[in-house]
């Protein structure tokens, strides 16, 4: 009898592109196959690999919420050889998906807690599934706050939903730019987001903060999180190593002993200081 | 316990034979060149006479340089994707050394220990391991540092040993018994020789669970720094190598049709880790030096419960700039941390 | 060698240099490179004929640029590789501290200048079994040597040690590396292992020293020196020209005269 292959992906047709900033697209993907569609499941914080036929395949997080079912969104930036050829699709071209592949966010864990979302730049996709995924569960948590910033107002991704998030009473958005980067009409916070963190007065009680953005916000940011309060245990952050497989074989992926596809991507600050910074 | 037989050096041909009539291509050591590389061979014959090993591993049976994992044809608005089936050959590998056969292990441990391999263990299944004992080393050896030895019975089917006028034969495996099987009246009850008089004497070089207790300790060391500086960061040591498992997803593709190869890789090369934004995870060379140090013998014992090492010297033969593992290893473990 | 270990020291102890780059005993006969970072370690290095890595190598790579100045232990093959260098403008005038040795003689050369009359003086020669091989390939049919290759080829591996170990394949961005666009597969399969040979034969047509040490690095014994030697010749035959002799770039293959026999170029 033989064996699946596990490197053989979905076919999925490109439902909808958004463009959210220059050089970043969102992709609603739909299954080809109907089965696919009705057994197909994910957490929040899993990935995949996305297929350019022709190019190779791209590692991006499901930025879509599991709660939406029927299909998943990725958004991506144009840096190399898969993501050029992805942003050439046209809505209804074929894309190919490998997934879902790594841990989760512990959402469960999460119950009756405050929620401080804090990201940078075009790393709001992965926080977007989590965000999303904690507003349709809304009552599971108590305050929910979201810290997103970008270099300029023209980089921030998802400008329809963060309008959305910021008429939600039931949570609390903060975005901001880096000074310089704001327009005339601007009406966030100008600085950068370790500062603006800082002085929101959060408490840690009961809070756990996720991060995810560059590695430059993310290490100036966490300092910040532990002069407030938050022991490493309470602070969840994704990791970005270099993949092919996806699976725990092609061997690229780790920090130490850890397979970040595997293992990963979601680690707490915690788990982190266990294992050597090779990210 | 293994069953152990006497089987006449004469006798290796008619084997050879019942084998082949059973449909098993037979690789195994040949020289070309002074080269010593595996080969397709009908007859002990055409097996090389006096080796210590191959030069490249027997990893390829299993695990070849490049396999296609898919193919594919594209058509306005559509892709139909092809899955690939591994060209799965019943295959009897003969007068692989004791450390290569053990090597197999390590290999499925990465390929199997989650998600299955389809690829490899296709491979795998139709594969049968007729060992062959060391009755010599060189310098570059350390099976014994890494709990093997040179007529170590780990990873074979049947594990032959040289002795007078032929070979002790160790049947292992169910696999072994089917060969056995095939040719049952060559293989003569079996005496009492002591193998380990036989074998090549391999001392042991270092305390090995010592130093895989000591290495997360010594991560930040100078000695990676020290060593690696003249390792040149290419591919020799981890593809010449029969455990070495790392590999690369390429495309290889035109307007209409594609496919998707996996090829050997390693985390030697800096684009190993390179991520698309510049950044490099293991920006300098001493980095991944003591990435394959550090999976090896630390990674791989606390993931799969065995040395990601079989002390064959593979790499310490192949590597331009002679980086001798033993005694690199040898070193750390000295390192008072 | 006493000449070379007392200099050593002094250059270590004056803080002149960082690191003395230079041979020492490896496994069994061979001899691998050294770095000779305190003067105490100095006592390791060896010279002798089993010496053959063309040093040169190191001298681009970054762990060893961040070392500081360093110097270097320097047969007549890497002496032809660092002036090739400097006239490449990969390293510096001056960089390094040159020690070169000829049949035993030490001399120490601080400049580029010095260098250049310094290689001048010396007839080039190569290998002698390089020499009987060549010409058994010239000799060749055409048919005949492209079977040859593809036969050496088969067994290649693309582990790139031949690139790793030349001197001259220093750059950051290989072509090998590009994959926007992927000019080689990456595969080692037959087009991916012709292709890469190919390229870096053609890379290095006039700029090969002719040390050999690609050759060496092979792990599975394909003997690549011979195509860049030999591409290396034919420029010098054509142009006049080697690589490995000026301190100052005057490379044939990147020059355009209007007085170019081939009329395809004007
Ligand atoms: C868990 C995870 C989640 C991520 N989520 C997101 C996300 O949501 N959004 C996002 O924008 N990014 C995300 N990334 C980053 C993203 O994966 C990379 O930016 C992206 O893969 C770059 O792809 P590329 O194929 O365009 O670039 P390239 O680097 O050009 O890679 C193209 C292909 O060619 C190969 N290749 C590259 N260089 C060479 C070479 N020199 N020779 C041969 N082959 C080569 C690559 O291996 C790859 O298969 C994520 C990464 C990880 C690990
Ligand atoms: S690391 Fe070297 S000694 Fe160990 S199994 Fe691999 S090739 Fe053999
Ligand atoms: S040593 Fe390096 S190339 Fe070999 S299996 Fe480990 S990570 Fe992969
Ligand atoms: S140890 Fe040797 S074979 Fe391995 S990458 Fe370094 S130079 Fe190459
Ligand atoms: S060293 Fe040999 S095997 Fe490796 S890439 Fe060069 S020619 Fe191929
Ligand atoms: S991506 Fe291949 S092992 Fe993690």
């Amino acid at each position: 009898m033989s064996e699946k292959n596990i490197y053989l992906p979905y076919l999925m047709r490109i439902a909808e592109i958004t463009e959210e900033s220059p050089a970043v697209k969102t992709f609603r993907l739909e299954f080809v196959d109907d089965v696919a569609a009705q057994s197909f499941d994910f957490k929040t914080g899993q990935f995949g690999l996305y297929s350019a036929f022709g190019e190779g395949e791209s590692t991006f997080c499901i930025a879509s919420s599991p709660t939406r079912k029927g299909y998943i969104e990725c958004t991506f930036r144009e840096v190399g050889r898969v993501t050029a050829a992805l942003a050439d699709k046209e809505v209804g071209d074929i894309v190919g998906f490998r997934g879902p592949y790594g841990n989760v966010f512990p959402l469960e864990d999460w119950k009756g807690k405050n929620l401080v979302f804090i990201a940078g730049g075009i790393a709001l996709p992965p926080l977007r599934s989590v965000i999303w995924n904690c507003l349709d569960l809304r009552d599971w948590f108590k305050d929910i706050t979201v810290v997103y910033g970008a270099r300029r107002v023209a980089d921030l991704v998802y400008k329809r939903e963060l309008k959305e998030w910021s008429e939600r009473p039931d949570m609390k958005l903060v975005t901001t730019v880096d000074p310089g980067g704001e327009t005339p009409d601007w009406t966030g916070k100008v600085g950068f987001v370790p500062p603006v963190v800082e002085q929101l007065g959060l408490s840690a009680e009961n809070t756990v903060a996720i991060v995810c953005g560059p590695p430059i916000m993310i290490k100036l940011t966490l300092p910040v999180l532990q002069k407030l309060g938050f022991p490493p245990e309470a602070i969840f952050t994704t990791l970005e190593n270099r993949m092919k497989c996806g699976v725990g074989k092609c061997g690229r992926c780790n920090t130490g002993k850890s397979y970040v596809c595997k293992d990963g991507p979601v680690y707490t600050l915690a788990e982190l200081n266990q294992l050597p910074a090779e990210y | 316990m293994a069953n152990t037989y006497q089987l006449s050096r004469e006798s290796l041909t008619s084997l050879f034979g019942a084998l082949r009539k059973d449909g098993r291509r037979i690789l195994a050591p040949v020289e070309s060149d002074g080269r010593i590389g595996l080969g397709e061979v009908e007859a002990p014959a055409q097996v090389a006479g006096d080796y210590l090993q191959t030069i490249m591993s027997a990893k390829e049976v299993a695990f070849p340089k490049v396999e296609r994992l898919l193919s594919y044809t594209i058509t306005p608005g559509q892709v139909d994707l092809k899955d690939a089936e591994p060209k799965a050959a019943p295959t009897v590998l003969f007068g692989v050394r004791p450390c290569e056969a053990k090597a197999f292990g390590a290999l499925d441990a990465v390929f199997n220990w989650d998600y299955r391999d389809k690829f490899f263990n296709a491979r795998l299944e139709k594969l049968a391991v007729i060992g062959l004992s060391c009755t010599k080393a060189d310098e570059a050896c350390f099976c014994t540092s890494v709990g093997g030895g040179p007529a170590d019975t780990a990873g074979s089917d049947i594990l032959l040993t040289p002795v007078a006028d032929g070979y002790l034969a160790e049947v292992l495996t169910e696999k072994g018994t089917a060969i056995l099987n095939l040719a049952s009246d060559l293989f003569k009850p079996g005496n009492g020789v002591d193998k380990v008089a036989v074998a090549a004497k391999v001392e042991a070089a270092f305390d090995q669970p010592a130093l895989t207790a000591k290495l997360p300790g010594m991560f930040d060391s100078e000695v990676w720094v020290d060593q690696s500086l003249r390792c040149i960061g290419c591919g020799a040591c981890a593809f010449v190598c029969p455990t070495c498992v790392c590999f690369d997803i390429q495309e290889e593709a035109d307007p209409k049709q594609g496919e998707r190869l996996r090829c050997w890789d390693s985390c030697g090369f800096h684009m190993f880790t390179l991520h698309a934004s510049g950044h490099n995870p293991r920006e300098v060379q001493s980095a991944r030096w003591r990435q394959r140090i550090y999976h090896k013998f630390s990674y791989y014992p606390q993931r799969y419960d065995q040395l990601g090492c079989v002390g064959c010297g593979k790499c310490t033969r192949a590597c331009p700039v002679d980086m001798n593992l033993k005694e690199h290893l040898t070193e750390a473990a000295g390192v008072t941390a | 060698m006493e000449a070379l270990k007392q200099r050593a020291i002094e250059l270590l102890e004056k803080g002149e240099v960082k690191a003395v780059l230079g041979y020492a005993k490896g496994t069994g006969q061979a001899r691998r490179a050294f770095f000779a970072r305190q003067p105490g370690q100095v006592d390791k290095l060896v010279l002798d004929e089993a010496c053959t890595q063309n040093l040169a190598a190191y001298a681009t790579k970054h762990e060893v640029k961040k070392l500081g100045r360093v110097a270097i232990v320097a047969p007549p093959a890497t002496q032809r590789a660092l002036i090739q260098l400097m006239a490449e403008r990969q390293l510096r005038d001056g960089d390094l501290a040159i020690l070169a040795v000829d049949e035993g003689a030490i001399k120490e050369l601080g400049s580029a200048a010095a260098l250049e009359e310094h290689l001048a003086l010396k007839a080039q020669g190569l290998d002698a079994k390089d020499k009987t091989l060549l010409a058994k390939l010239d000799a060749m049919s055409r048919e005949d040597r492209w079977a040859y290759w593809q036969n050496e080829f088969s067994r290649c591996m693309k582990c790139y040690a031949c690139r790793n170990s030349c001197p001259m394949c220093y750059c950051e961005h290989c072509t090998m590396d590009c994959n926007r666009p992927q000019w080689v597969p990456v595969a080692s399969h037959s087009i991916g292992n012709l292709e890469y040979h190919m390229v870096r034969t053609m890379h290095l047509a006039g700029r090969c020293v002719e040390c050999g040490d690609c050759g060496r690095a092979c792990p599975v014994g394909i003997p690549v020196h011979l195509l860049t030697i030999s591409a290396e010749e034919t420029v010098h035959e054509l142009f006049g020209q080697r690589a490995g002799a000026k301190a100052k770039l005057d490379y044939a293959l990147s020059t355009f005269k209007t007085d170019d026999k081939e009329s395809f170029i004007r």
